[in-house]
């Protein structure tokens, strides 16, 4: 059933979020018969479906007036895809050569080629860049509130951020943990204003400002973190048993290092209104080259615009 | 061979009755990863069938034993050989590296 890998594709998707799926559903439906190599399974937001397979409820993606969760949503656009012939490898991509048509692509040593590409590999969550930070992961710090917030029950922890993710992962937690302190290095949030309120409203949430996180103590699992006050520098300890990281994200464009073109940030650089990248064929979507909107409606709607762009330049290429 | 269900009364039972080498998957309802790798440990489960045996533990139903194991993370697979835990795994994989983890203790009977 699936094309042999010496065979050239009309389309190969990398990444399979609501851009990538989305782009899969309108160009198996324009008859491209689109490969989509959708990641492998992991704990981290590099994984089939993206950032949204690490959420519950997403109550802000139109069409779900009482909601959806993150993983749910996902399933339904990868069901979609299939059901208008998308073909999926549930691998990575290791190695990329768009130098010269077909463009290449490859999961180890099985070589894929294709006309063209749609790149939508996402984002993945920013780390402190603290060294301890190798050593605690899944041993009371993590990137994942969903995953791990069972185990803190009765615990009192700290969630970095200040944005939506930040406060989401902390209402979540407050299921759980007995005090949650957000920690951001602001007087502000970021977060939308529904979700700020929430946090306030929030009796077990309390809020630290102006500080950062400077250092992660605890020999093999979190037992404290340092922070610092950023107006006058001033340090403390904060007790806290588990940590969650919700800083942001950092776009996963190191398969396209010296590719493509991408800004001092790692962002995919598109032509503006378009999913256009400097690669005549190679088209760019979702996260990977959007650091304003990054929703998963944005990226959807991206999505669609890339299998669009592609299948109007396939067609410009057969004459 | 399908995947088996521990509960706080059977699992040490099993884990010290079992002659293969035995795989724990410590997995909750809500947990996306452990849904993810839940149809890789059933393929793992029937394809290498008499040479490990895969089972699965949910903790929110058995805390207690996730605490004994001290398990922060899920998914968390632990791998049991003699009774006692050789490998543990954080996180969700793919086949092909939870298939490297396993390889070693792949009992050779068949």
């Amino acid at each position: 059933m699936s094309t042999p890998p010496s065979d050239v594709r009309p389309v190969i998707i990398i990444g399979s979020g609501p851009a990538g799926l989305t782009a899969a559903i309108y160009t198996a439906r324009a008859s491209l018969s689109p490969l989509v190599i959708e990641g492998e399974p992991s704990s981290t937001s590099d994984q089939p479906g993206g950032q949204l397979m690490l959420t519950t409820e997403v109550e802000n993606f139109p069409g779900f007036p009482e909601g959806i969760m993150g993983p749910e949503l996902m399933t339904n656009f990868r069901a979609q895809a299939e059901r208008f012939g998308a073909e999926f490898i549930t691998e990575k991509v290791t190695r990329v050569d768009f130098s010269e048509r077909p463009f290449r692509v490859w999961v180890r040593d099985d070589e894929y080629r294709a006309e063209s590409v749609i790149v939508s590999t996402g984002a993945r969550s920013l780390m402190l860049g603290l060294e301890a930070e190798q050593r605690l992961i899944g041993h009371g710090l993590s990137t994942c509130a969903t995953c791990d917030g069972f185990f803190f029950r009765g615990h009192e922890i700290a969630v970095v951020g200040g944005g939506d993710s930040a406060i989401e992962e902390a209402t979540f937690l407050t299921k759980f943990a007995d005090k949650v302190t957000i920690v951001h290095r602001r007087d502000e949030f970021r977060a939308s204003k529904i979700m700020q309120q929430r946090a306030f409203d929030n009796p077990k949430i309390e809020i630290l400002w102006n500080h950062t996180v400077t250092e992660i103590n605890g020999a093999d699992k979190v037992e404290s973190i340092e922070v610092t006050d950023t107006t006058s520098g001033a340090t403390s300890t904060l007790a806290v048993t588990g940590v969650f990281i919700a800083i942001g994200h950092r776009p996963n464009t190191d398969l396209f290092t010296g590719v493509l073109d991408m800004d001092e940030t790692g962002y995919l650089e598109t032509v503006p209104g378009s999913s256009l990248t400097n690669i005549e064929g190679v088209f760019a979507c979702g996260d990977v080259q959007d650091h304003t909107y990054r929703q998963a409606i944005t990226a959807a709607g991206s999505g669609c615009m890339a299998a669009i762009d592609a299948e109007r330049w396939l067609e410009s290429q057969h004459g | 061979m399908a995947t088996i269900n521990l509960t706080t009364n059977t699992f040490d039972e099993t884990i010290g009755g079992s002659a293969l080498p035995i795989v724990v998957d410590f997995w909750a309802e809500w947990c996306g990863p452990c849904k993810q790798i839940a149809p890789i440990l059933d393929q793992i489960a029937e394809e290498h069938s008499g040479q490990i045996t895969i089972a699965k533990l949910n903790v929110d139903e058995h805390p207690d034993i996730a605490m004994r194991y001290q398990v922060m993370s899920i998914p968390t697979m632990l791998l049991f050989s003699g009774g006692d835990v050789r490998r543990r795994i954080v996180g969700a994989k793919s086949k092909s590296a939870l298939l490297q983890e396993f390889d070693e203790f792949l009992s050779s009977s068949h």
